[in-house]
């Protein structure tokens, strides 16, 4: 292994290396999991191509660019620039909150002209990126020290308070999440995560006090989701009764009754898993499960087998990230968690989610690529 | 490289407890999916199903109303009507306003819209406005998109052909009323109607039907994506009706609109009835799509009562119409014999009292032919008197009088036989002889209706007690019915009955009978009848002795009630009219004059149909126009039954 890395320690890698570090059986996996998509996002529309596959097609087909200009460019400029990133996504959030036009009831969309962007969802991103970075700068002999994760603990909580003003608590949640475990990863040692979870408990009753009452209503709604079947507990009852009569097989491609009747809100994008698992039922949705499974072990691989830590902690904090999505999405529709919005990733409609996933998955690519490479805390490259 | 080694196996560890934390909430997520997808899956496909699919009502066709030939008296016609969901719309007023803006909406369809909303389930459509025609359906139609829960709906409107000529026996059907709901959807149903009066509420549960299903799939905001099974239940049994109308349309002519009519006509032998008029009439389409407030206003205060069924259920002292009754409670228990003589000086005196008789110089001796024939007063005081109150309510009973005859449709009344038991019950004192005098020429208390008057013609004629019907068992077959009704006999004697027959034989058709003036001249359709007269107030003495005022300086309401009640042929009988002109006394004339000629008209056009024997062609309604009454005699004027 070492003779091999003294090897290739004298040069850079050329863009024909980098080309051919691209992990095509990812890229295989995550075309599936999209396909899959188009072909919900057809049956959603009673088998039509418009209004959402043929978009969702476009959307993916165009989301290639930034994934494969993220998975090539030198993993040090991603580290030299990830503080700005993180700053340009946070000033977007600030942006969102001063001026976002609403849309769902919540603000969270910017209208830049040409397209929506949902910066909270690049902050996801952003933040793991700068985080990495951060952890990645630390002395690696000892655990970081209390004082030391002060500063990162900053860069989790100032866009999570953000986002929850918009207000998204399930990106929040995600940003949290993510941030946590980005935290446990760097070798935060483990009473400082006990003393955080104290903090929230107490900070709680706060917090519920600052709730919008749908969120609220969410809440109590997952607790006890019969009790207003025609309120707010609407959407888990009817997700709930579309899988449920799916069955082991399902309806059927396109023949899913309760998704097609209207039954189920927002069919196509949050609630598009209870969708696949009507018509395919339980097999088809483990099926797509597995895909995922397939996507994060892969993830985790091309992150732990990368020798620096700027690149394991990105690697496994967006591996991470896509779980969350993946997770909490279909937690949701299948009643284990409140309802909050978060799309299922590369299947749901949605422009924002799916190149912000892309992107992700160029950056986790672009680890793999780079896996060699060695990064001074500095950002100063110098190659193993 | 220590260093790095160590940190890397430091977050290697930790990535692995990562891992595992991530494949401990997949196995949840799978084990959820197994419980709804497996475990619950038979739950979740009944709820699922019925989310989905919706059982609704379909309103039956109304069964149709024919009459004895098959002609339509009563159908449904296609019907367009905005309707508006009360679940569906968020705010049912500026809804109104919204569908005022497009189409007249009166307040008072604002105000039924709004109560029937609360009334009712909030799913089930509200009518708003009925009767569309096509430009307003169009502009309905057009605004649809922005009014949620509004839809136009078609249904079938209760349509009569004949309009007011046959309105009160066909009765009409009207929106069901709170007190009507039984519980039963259907009776929910914006589109049903429910048969209020006359035929419509008798023949309700038949002419109703059976309520269809129609199961569709509807999506979560309740419109329909597809129908799944359909079901159309079973449109409502037809009624055929013993009425001819082609013969209701003729009577209904020939007593015009101006007075207050009724006629009935029945075949004497199946009691069939022919022909039931009550003039004026009204329209009955206006309670099938709505009644203005003025209209009912001016319905319902009219003194001539169109929207009574005056011929079954308008009271009247009979009169005179009522003296073969007494004639025959006379010559059955032998009271009187048809020889008896008894001598009319114009007015008979039972202790203090003085009874007039309607001839002020009397009319001399006389026996039951003539006495029937000129219908003379003190004859039939003073065979009442002799026969006593409680043989004549006893064969008035027999007769049919004194209690509702059972016709199939309500509003029948009983009318009033006064007898000794009555007058006790009633005010507490006991029977006076004169009362028994007073209801010898059928005044006093005694009431009947037209029906129960044209009964006892016919239960005289056929000798059987007849019972009259509206409804039929089927259409009349070609050649009329060979098995006729089997009614009881009524047990007179056959000679007394035919002296009465024979008496009114020559009320009409004798030189000096009452109804000389307005006999069947044709021999072969000759009928033979009664008059009478009844009085709506009380002459004064004071008018005895200053000449009686004239007829028409007595205001209408006033006025007496002229009777007439005829059975043609006089040979063979079958045909039976009676008619009664409320307050119809003109000029002295009482029956005769202005009644008898209706019913001389009706019962010759019964006997050229013959409707109880020939089947006319359907279309051939009889177009005839009432001829104009001969002029009568001089010596007739003043003649009073």
């Amino acid at each position: 292994m070492s003779s091999f890395s003294a090897d290739i320690s004298h040069r850079e890698l050329t863009l024909t290396d980098r080309v051919r570090g691209i992990n095509w059986g990812l890229i295989l996996l995550i075309s599936m999991i999209s396909t899959v998509g188009f072909a919900m996002l057809y049956s959603a529309a009673n088998g039509s191509w418009q209004p959402w596959a043929s978009k969702q097609v476009a959307r993916f087909a165009v989301a290639f660019i930034p994934m494969l200009a993220a998975a090539l460019i030198d993993i040090r400029h991603w580290f030299r620039v990830s503080y700005w990133l993180y700053g340009v996504a946070l000033l977007l959030v600030v942006a969102v909150d001063l001026r976002g036009v609403v849309g769902m009831g919540a603000q969270r969309w910017i209208d830049l002209g040409v397209i929506q962007l949902q910066p909270s969802e690049l902050m996801k991103i952003a933040l793991v990126l700068a985080l990495a970075r951060y952890f990645h700068c630390l002395p690696a002999e000892t655990n970081p020290r209390f004082i030391d994760l002060l500063a990162p603990a900053g860069l989790i909580i100032v866009p999570v308070g953000l986002v929850l003003k918009q207000p998204d608590l399930g990106t929040a949640m995600m940003l949290l999440a993510c941030g946590a475990i980005v935290f446990f990863l760097a070798g935060v040692r483990l009473w400082v995560f006990g003393a955080a979870a104290l903090t929230a408990c107490a900070a709680a009753p706060l917090i519920w006090s600052r709730l919008r009452d749908y969120q609220r209503a969410r809440l109590t709604t997952f607790l006890s989701p019969d009790a207003d079947p025609l309120g707010a507990g609407y959407h888990i009852m009817q997700s709930k009764i579309a899988l449920g009569s799916g069955g082991l097989f399902g309806k059927g491609f396109m023949l899913g009754t309760q998704t097609h009747l209207a039954f189920l809100p927002e069919r196509q994008t949050d609630f598009i898993f209870t969708m696949i698992a009507e018509e395919f039922g339980l097999v088809g949705g483990l099926a797509l499960l597995g895909l995922y499974a397939l996507v994060i072990i892969y993830g985790f691989t091309i992150a732990l087998r990368s020798r620096n830590q700027f690149g394991r902690i990105l690697g496994l904090g967006l591996a991470t990230n896509f779980f969350l999505y993946v997770f909490i999405n279909t937690a949701m529709v299948i009643g284990l968690i409140p309802v909050v919005g978060v799309p299922l990733p590369l299947i749901s409609y949605g422009g924002t989610a799916m190149v912000t996933v892309m992107l992700g998955f160029g950056l986790l690519m672009n680890v793999s690529i780079h896996r060699d490479v060695r990064i001074s805390r500095l950002g100063e490259s110098q190659v193993v | 490289m220590p260093r790095d080694t160590q940190q890397q196996k430091s977050l290697t560890r930790r990535a692995l407890i990562l891992a595992g934390g991530e494949v401990a909430l997949g196995a949840a997520l799978v084990g959820r999916l197994y419980q709804l997808q497996v475990l619950e899956k038979d739950r979740y496909r009944v709820l699922a199903d019925e989310n989905r699919i919706n059982l609704r009502l379909l309103v039956p066709p109304r069964g149709r109303i024919f009459d004895r030939f098959g002609v339509e008296m009563a159908d449904n016609k296609q019907n367009y009507r905005v309707v508006v969901v009360p679940e569906q719309t968020a705010d049912i007023d500026a809804t109104l306003n919204a569908i005022g803006s497009l189409i007249t909406l009166t307040d008072s369809d604002r105000r039924r819209v709004l109560r029937d909303a609360r009334r009712q389930h909030a799913f089930i459509p509200v009518e708003v406005r009925t009767n569309l025609n096509w430009e307003e359906m169009a502009r309905i139609e057009v605004a649809i998109p922005e009014l949620p829960g509004v839809a136009i709906e078609q249904g079938l409107l209760r349509f009569y052909p004949f309009g007011p000529t046959a309105a009160h026996f066909l009765g009409y059907v009207a929106k069901v009323s709170e007190k009507e709901l039984t519980g039963d959807p259907l009776l929910e149903l914006p589109d049903f109607r429910i048969g209020k009066a006359g035929i419509e509420k008798s023949q309700d549960l038949k002419l109703r039907g059976t309520a269809g299903t129609s199961q569709v799939e509807v999506n979560a905001y309740g419109r329909v994506v597809r129908e799944i099974a359909r079901n159309e239940g079973k449109p409502g049994q037809d009624v055929v009706l013993a009425i001819d109308a082609a013969l209701q349309d003729f009577v209904t002519k020939r007593c015009g609109n101006e007075q207050s009519v009724s006629c009935v006509l029945l075949d004497a032998l199946s009691g069939d009835i022919l022909a039931l008029v009550s003039s004026p009439s009204f329209d009955p389409m206006l309670f099938s799509a709505g009644l203005t407030p003025a209209m009912w206003q001016e319905l319902s205060t009219d003194p001539r009562n169109p929207l009574a069924n005056k011929a079954i259920g308008g009271l009247y002292p009979p009169g005179s119409t009522f003296k073969p009754i007494v004639a025959l409670a006379g010559l059955e228990s032998g009271a009187i014999t048809p020889d008896t003589p008894i001598t009319c000086p114009g007015y008979l005196e039972l202790g203090d009292a003085t009874f007039h008789c309607w001839q002020h110089g009397g009319h001399g001796t006389l026996r039951l032919h003539d006495a029937i024939k000129k219908s003379c007063d003190v004859f039939f005081y003073e065979t009442a008197r002799r026969a006593g109150i409680d043989r004549i309510a006893a064969m008035a009973r027999r007769f049919g009088f004194g209690e509702a005859l059972g016709l199939d449709i309500s509003g029948e009344r009983a009318g009033l036989i006064p007898d000794r038991e009555w007058k006790l019950a009633t005010t507490g004192v006991p029977w006076q002889q004169g009362e028994t005098l007073n209801t010898g020429i059928g005044q006093g208390s005694v009431l009947a209706t037209p029906l129960q008057i044209a009964t006892m013609a016919a239960r005289l004629v056929t000798g059987r007690q007849v019972v009259p019907h509206l409804v039929r068992a089927g259409t009349l077959p070609p050649g009329g019915d060979r098995r006729l009704p089997n009614f009881a006999p009524m047990g007179l004697t056959q000679h007394a009955v035919a002296q009465v027959l024979d008496g009114m034989n020559a009320v009409c058709n004798e030189q000096g009978g009452t109804a000389y003036a307005a006999r069947i001249t044709d021999a072969a359709f000759a009928m033979g009848g009664k008059s009478g007269t009844s009085q709506v107030r009380r002459i004064s003495q004071w008018e005895r002795d200053h000449g009686l005022l004239k007829e028409d300086q007595i205001p209408w309401k006033d006025r007496e009630h002229a009777l007439f009640v005829a059975f043609a042929p006089v040979g063979a009988p079958r045909y039976v009219c009676c008619t009664v002109v409320e307050h119809g006394g003109v000029e002295g004339g009482g029956g005769s004059a202005v009644a008898a000629p209706i019913v001389r008209d009706v019962l010759l056009e019964a006997q050229k149909r013959d409707p109880a024997r020939r089947v006319p062609h359907p279309e051939s309604v009889a177009q005839a126009v009432p001829p104009a009454a001969p002029p009568l005699p001089a010596s007739d004027r003043g003649r009073r039954g």
